[in-house]
This record gives structure tokens, sequence and C-alpha cells, in this order.
């Protein structure tokens, strides 16, 4: 039998498998270590940067860094929350989310970053971007204004789903989320709202058509408990299972 | 993509490149779109390297190449859109039959590139950063030329101009007016000097022409390698890691194959002393590399060249063509048997985040630059997962002279951990512009005393991304322990305004963030925003704790280096010359973030125009 190996978290000390990261470790030992652009479900690429902790004293993003023995990990400390909740005003700031009106509202991952940090509002300068809505799709609708880059869609529809319907393109501030046809439109790609690619999405930038609200606002996912609570479960599945009983209840 | 005949590759791909090629004939999409493709090969690896060519013969590219290129390639035409949106000079729309783009580093402006922007487009009638109604002409600007030395400058479709006087301002607007083909441009435009202001060892040595490798036949590898180690030689290129234990360690891993990149993506604001080696001292680099190849076990190499010296090609071709004539490169190296190697080329094509090792690496694999995850390292995984050694020009030549004069030799020179003599690329206000190899360890005065740029209020050393170093602290020495350098030293006299500088800066990395990460990708943007704001009088207190904020942030929470170091010269003016920022700021609390009569007037324009 192989040696326990173990790292510390917050003074925590919890096992871990060779080739697990700090984020998959901290997932099987229930620890909550704030993102947004992981799912364990896909690899993990660590570009949304809120998982930063510090390793050994080194900072490093928790869901692409390796686990070494006896590696001491920083996660909640008040410097590092701080810079957290700066990235969340970041992401914020660098869209359009008007989460009064959003149909993700309460179920959306961005929006329990922002209480779970306790981000009232924000003193940097909102960016107002332009950008392309595409409602082409008959039953799905994309709207890049409250896309946050995570590449989740991205993942999802090339590894899972095979079918390869999205991509990042520009650069700097002028990257974007686009559509792998032609036209550039949702409406000819063989994207569906059973894909995977539809249930990943942490904010509100892809959604189904002609299901607005199904779920009522203060019942849903993040109302009740915050995202730290909730944990590591992905709202919108947990989301889907929700309207599945209550079709079943109207039925 | 590795493409089994360089030399036929590099000839076909210079009826591309070289300036003699540039005749505007009518163009056929599909046959340009298929000759692009049968110069390296139909692979989604070479998507780039086919692009660039692709632009370079068409101007830009056009939906129906992307599209072909999607279905041949089989590759996502968003991944084509991808790259097409990603790299800087190209474009899926033709900008001018004559582009050019005007060299917008600091040095740059101190010289007058504003001026010399503005004088193009009055005499060509034309607005910045628009096409002119019949396609003529496109003026715009670029990230530093690598020219700092003989400013300002432009590339026009791609070749540098140096030294914008009047005059040569007159004649380009003739030339294209008269729509002169680019090929019969007379070539004193094109010529670009050297400026070698101070040379020791590495400039003024012979060419290499085996005298290092003679050393392959005399010697086992193991002898060299420790050669290598006693040196203490550290990378060139910036971050310093030392050059034997990467070799090694990329020497000891399992594999079938390996590979040796040299980085001669030189984008680092103010740099110009790789474009000066590989002007001058083509045969040490490729000697160097080959070196590597020997002695890691690699049989595949690449030179990554900035787009911006793709005048270099050329040459760089010719001296690899050479070379393979003499039995330096190819199969049977200097009649070792076994000892195959040989070198493709890559361009690249406007991005400075491809000078950081992994993103370079994507972007030889025909990708976007975005950075990778390390570890793991090149080394152990690089090029299409292969062991790679990746060094920047300087480091492969200064180990073609460990070779051949011994690692004790190498060590004696500079200071301890900074072993060797360093190339200093030197421009702004001082006398005497250019290039000034020194010991390690040299100080900033010494180095301002050589150039004649005494009166120097401050000094920025390692480039945008470096330090900024005040007057007071000149003492200090260019070495990886105190103020540590690629190469790039960017004179500010005291009557500059180092707030100029600052915002310079920001704007260049608001342009080249690649965009991956949250930190870098907004917190570039904003900061330039903020200091916008500043620039135009509307800035308060408030908004230099913000850029404080942000500075820590990125600096720390960034994926890769151009993140970490984006605002490190801001954080520096910040503490050494805060007047800067707080002369031009409103002593009100709260303060509109815009000119109210101003906006009033811009939207009332606007309103009437359309």
């Amino acid at each position: 039998m192989t040696e326990k190996q173990q790292i510390t978290i917050d003074g925590q000390l919890i096992d871990f498998e060779q080739g697990q990261t700090v984020m998959d470790a901290a997932i099987a030992a229930n620890i909550y270590i704030p993102h947004l652009c992981h799912n364990p479900k896909f690899k993990p690429q660590g570009s949304c940067r809120l998982c930063t902790v510090n390793v050994n004293g080194r900072t490093a993003a928790a869901c692409v860094t390796q686990c070494v023995a006896n590696a001491i990990v920083e996660n909640q400390t008040i410097a590092l929350t701080a810079k957290r909740k700066d990235i969340i005003e970041l992401l914020f700031i660098e869209g359009n989310h008007f989460c009064p009106s959003c149909e993700r509202s309460g179920d959306c991952q961005l929006q329990a970053q922002a209480y779970q940090h306790n981000m009232i509002g924000t003193e940097l300068t909102y960016q107002y971007p332009s950008r392309q809505l595409d409602a082409s799709h008959p039953e799905i609708m994309l709207d890049r204004d409250r896309c946050i880059l995570c590449e989740l869609c991205v993942r999802a529809s090339r590894d899972a789903d095979g079918k390869n319907v999205f991509a990042i393109a520009g650069r700097g501030n002028q990257a974007n989320l686009v559509v792998n046809s032609d036209s550039g439109l949702l409406k000819d790609t063989q994207l569906s709202v059973d894909d995977l690619a539809m249930k990943v999405c942490p904010v509100g930038a892809l959604l189904i058509k002609k299901r607005g609200f199904n779920h009522p606002i203060g019942d849903r996912l993040y109302d009740h408990k915050p995202i730290s609570e909730v944990g590591h479960h992905h709202p919108y599945e947990t989301n889907q299972d929700r309207k599945k009983d209550k079709l079943q209840e109207d039925t | 993509m590795i493409t089994s005949m360089p030399q036929k590759t590099q000839q076909k791909a210079l009826a591309f490149l070289s300036r003699s090629a540039q005749k505007s004939t009518p163009f056929d999409i599909t046959k340009v779109t298929q000759e692009a493709m049968a110069v390296y090969g139909v692979h989604a690896g070479n998507c780039l390297q086919i692009l660039i060519l692709i632009q370079q013969r068409l101007g830009y590219i056009p939906v129906k190449a992307n599209r072909m290129l999607s279905r041949s390639l089989d590759l996502p035409v968003s991944h084509i859109d991808g790259l097409i949106s990603f790299y800087a000079f190209l474009t899926d729309q033709p900008l001018g039959k004559f582009t050019l783009y005007i060299s917008d580093n600091i040095t740059d402006r101190m010289l007058g590139n504003q001026e010399v922007a503005a004088k193009l487009c009055q005499q060509l009638k034309v607005s910045e950063r628009t096409s002119r109604a019949d396609g003529r002409v496109y003026v715009g600007f670029s990230s530093c030329t690598g020219l700092g030395d003989q400013g300002p400058a432009l590339l026009v479709n791609g070749y540098a101009i140096n030294k914008l006087t009047d005059e040569r301002i007159v004649q380009i607007v003739a030339l294209i007016e008269q729509d002169v083909e680019l090929a019969n441009w007379p070539d004193t435009l094109f010529s670009i000097e050297t400026n070698i202001n101070q040379q020791d060892h590495i400039l003024s040595s012979q060419p290499f022409t085996g005298q290092a490798l003679a050393f392959l036949k005399k010697q086992p590898s193991r002898d060299i390698m420790q050669e290598l180690q006693a040196s203490n030689l550290r990378g060139r290129g910036g971050a310093g890691f030392n050059t034997y234990r990467k070799w090694a360690y990329c020497q000891q891993t399992q594999a079938k194959q390996r590979i040796v990149v040299c980085n001669a993506d030189e984008g680092e604001p103010g740099t110009f002393k790789d474009r000066v080696l590989l002007q001058n001292h083509a045969n040490a680099l490729i000697e160097g590399m080959t070196l590597c190849a020997r002695l890691i076990d690699a049989n595949q190499g690449f030179i990554y060249l900035r787009a911006e010296y793709l005048f270099l090609y050329p040459t760089l071709v010719e001296t690899l063509a050479r070379r393979r004539q003499q039995k330096l490169l190819g199969t049977n190296i200097i009649g070792i048997e076994g000892f195959n190697f040989d070198i493709d080329i890559h361009l690249g094509a406007g991005a400075y985040v491809c000078g950081e090792e992994s993103a370079l690496i994507e972007s030889l694999e025909g990708k976007r630059g975005i950075p990778r995850l390390r570890p793991p390292y090149p080394v152990t995984s690089g090029y299409q997962g292969l062991p790679t050694v990746v060094n920047n020009v300087e480091t492969y030549v200064a180990a073609c002279h460990i070779v051949l004069n011994g690692g004790d030799w190498f060590a004696k020179q500079g200071v301890a951990n900074s072993a060797g003599t360093k190339l200093h690329s030197v421009s702004g206000d001082c006398t005497q512009p250019g290039i000034y190899e020194l010991s390690l360890g040299a100080t900033i005065k010494e180095l301002l005393k050589h150039c004649g740029g005494e009166d120097a209020q401050a000094v920025q050393v390692g480039g945008a991304s470096g330090t900024l170093v005040p007057a007071k602290d000149f003492d200090r020495g260019l070495e990886f322990d105190d103020v540590p350098t690629g190469g790039s030293f960017m004179v500010f006299s005291k009557q500059r305004d180092i707030f100029e500088v600052i915002k310079n800066f920001a704007e260049f990395f608001r342009h080249e963030s690649c965009g991956f990460c949250t930190p870098c990708r907004v917190g570039t943007s904003l900061s330039n925003e903020i200091l916008g704001k500043i620039a135009n009088g509307q800035g308060t207190p408030h908004d230099i704790d913000r850029l404080t904020r942000i500075n820590e942030l990125s600096s720390s929470m960034s994926q890769c280096g151009l993140g970490q170091t984006a605002h490190h010269a801001l954080g520096n003016a910040l503490r050494h010359f805060p007047e800067c920022f707080t002369r031009r700021l409103q002593t009100k609390e709260h303060a509109l973030a815009i000119d109210l009569e101003q906006e009033i007037v811009r939207i009332a324009v606007n309103n009437r125009e359309h």
C-alpha cells in the first residue's frame, strides 16, 4: 500500500491522491475554494483566477495546481478574499450584467460569488461593452453581455457533446465567445437544449428560450444558502432536476 | 508542424515573403490559398504560417480563403477566425494596398512619430486608422518595431523603414500615389542600421562557421556540458534561467525526439539587440542551436521570428542554405554520422505575448498565443508535447563562445550570479543610441556615460514590463540580482514627463494582453482607461488608489508574466514620481469622469454627421 499523502488547507489536514489538483483534493474533503471557470467534469484551465490560493507561500490557481506532499495551502485569508472580490468586480464591470432582469438570477454563480464576497457595488468604471446578441436559434439564446469567458461551454461542446460549437476569438479586452458556423450564428450549428454545453454556463449567457422564470425567484439555488455552503453542485444541473420535479408535480 | 524539407519550404515561402515578390498582379484567392498551403503542407499545425502567406500576398484573409482552409485543414471556421482576430497583423478585411503601421513605443513618440503620422495622413489625405476610399492606403500604429535607435519607424506591408524625415515622408507619399510596387521602391528606404557602439567578444567575433561545432569531434558531449555548467550562463531573454540546467533537464527526458527553439520574438518595447545579432551574427545563433541539438539529442529546430523582422527572413534563409552546403546543418553534420538537425523559420504575426515561451510554442503549433499552464515546462513537454529547449537569440550566441573559449573564461566576466556580457539596446534621450555590449554588473550610470545620457531623470530597464529606475538609483547594477534586463534600456531626460511613459506602456499592455485570465484582461484595460482619465484632467485621488489596487491584483493573480509585470513600471512611477500623477488630479474628492462640455459638443457633432 502506498503511504497516505496529505496537504494542509487553512490548517486542516486532508488526503490527496497522486495527480490530484488542490481543487480536486479540496472538493473531495468538502472544503470550498471559490471558483467560476472550474467544473470537475472538464479539463481545468485556470482562467478566471478566482480559485487563486497560496501554496507554500506562492500564489497559484487551485484548479490547475497539482498537490505536492505536505504542501501548506492558504485559502480563506483576508488578502485572498479581498483580491477575489476585486476579480468579481472586474467581471461585473467588463460585461453588462443586469441581475434584476436576468433569468439566471439566484442560480447565477457570478451573482452568488458577489454575495459570498460581500460585494455591494463597485467604484470601478463600468465598461458598457457593445456585444452581439444571438437569438437566431429557435430554442436557445446567446447573450454575450453576460458572458464571463469561462470557456465551460467551449469545453463541454468540444469534449463532451462532440459538436465544437463554441470558441474564443479576439485578444485582450476584445476577446469574445464566437460560434463555429459559416454564418457565425447559433441557428447554423447542431447545438441543442440537451447539450451539456447548455447546462454548464455559470451565468446567464446561454439561455433556453420560452422558459422564463419557471422557478420563482426566492426559491432558487443560492437564494437560501451561500455558494460556499451549496458547494460544488452545479446550479443549472440541480435546477434542471428541480424543474423535472416541478414538471412532474404539474402533470 | 515539422516540415521534412526546410530548405524547399523556405525557398517557396520566399516567393511570398521577400520584398522583391511584392507585386500586385491580379490574384485569384483560390490559387493563392492553394499555393500557400503547398508551401508548408496541408496540416492544421501550419494554419498560422499559411495565413501569414495569404495576408502577405493578398493584404487580407478573405472569407473564401478562410473557408477553404477550414475544409482542407479540417479546422473549425471559428478556429481560423480566432487566429485572425488574435494576431495584430492578420486582418479579415483589406486595409490598403499599402498598409502603413507606425511604430508607437514611447521612444518613437519622443522622436516625433505622432507628427510623422499627422504628416503622412495629411499628405495622403487619409485619417488615422481608416482605409482611404480608393483602397490605396491605410495608416495605423503598431507596438514597438525594434528600431528605437533609428526611429521614427514604420512598416509598409510588413517591411521596416527607419528614420522618417520629412524628405522620406514625401518620398513614401509619392511612391504610394504613383502606385509603385513595393518591389520597386528604392532599397535605400529599407536599409536598417546596426548602430553598434560598444563591443566585446560577442559583437566583435568572426562568423561562426563550424569553430564551435568542431569541439563535438574533439570532446565528448559530457565535457562540453561541463563547460556550459562552469560558465554559469543564464538565459538572456530576461528570466535568467540557468542554461546548463535547462539543456540538461531536456536531455535527461525520456523521448525519441526533442526540439530546439530560438525565441526571436523580440517584442519587449525598446529591445533591438536580437535584431542586430540576426543581422550580423546569424551564424553564431544557428551554430549555437546546432550545438544545443547535439547536446540534447534533438533533430528539429525552429526560429520564431517576429513579424516586424520580416526583412530579415531572406538573409536568414540564405544563411541556413549556406550552412547546409557547408555541412553545418542538415544530415551528418560536420561529418558525424547520424548528427541530423535542421531549422524551420516560423513568423509571428504581431503578438507580444508570444515572447512568453509557452505562448510561443502554442503559436508554433499554429494556435492562438495563449500561455500554457506551467508545469509542465517546455523542457519536458513543449512543442507537440516533445521536450523542448526554448532560448533567446543571445543565449545561443553566448553558448558558442563558451564552447570556443571555455566555461571558466566566461564565468570570469561579469559578477557573481551574472556571468558574461550583455547586449543593451539603448534608445531615448542620449547622444548615441544603439547597441552596447557590457559585462553584466555594469551600473546604469556607466551605461549612461557610454551612451551620452547623463542628463537622465530615469531609465526604463528591461522594457515596458521592466523597472523604472530614478536617477538616485543609477548606481544600481545591470545584473540578474539587482536590475535584471532582457536588453532594453530607454533613457528619459529631465524634460520628459514620466506620466507619458506610463500612459504609453498602459496602452501597450491593453493592446497586448491575450485576454485569457481576468486580472490581466480587465486590469490592463481598466488601468489604461484610468490613466486616460487622469491625462484629460478628470482624475481624482481615488483614481490613484484604483491604479494601486489593479497593480496589486494583476501582479499577484495573473496567469503569466505579462499580467504579472504589466503594472510594474506604473508602481515604480507612483513611488518615485508621484507628482507626475498628482499634478494632473482634481483636488476634489469626486469629479466627473468626463468633460461635460466636450462630450456635449462631441455628441452634437456625431448627431449632425449621422
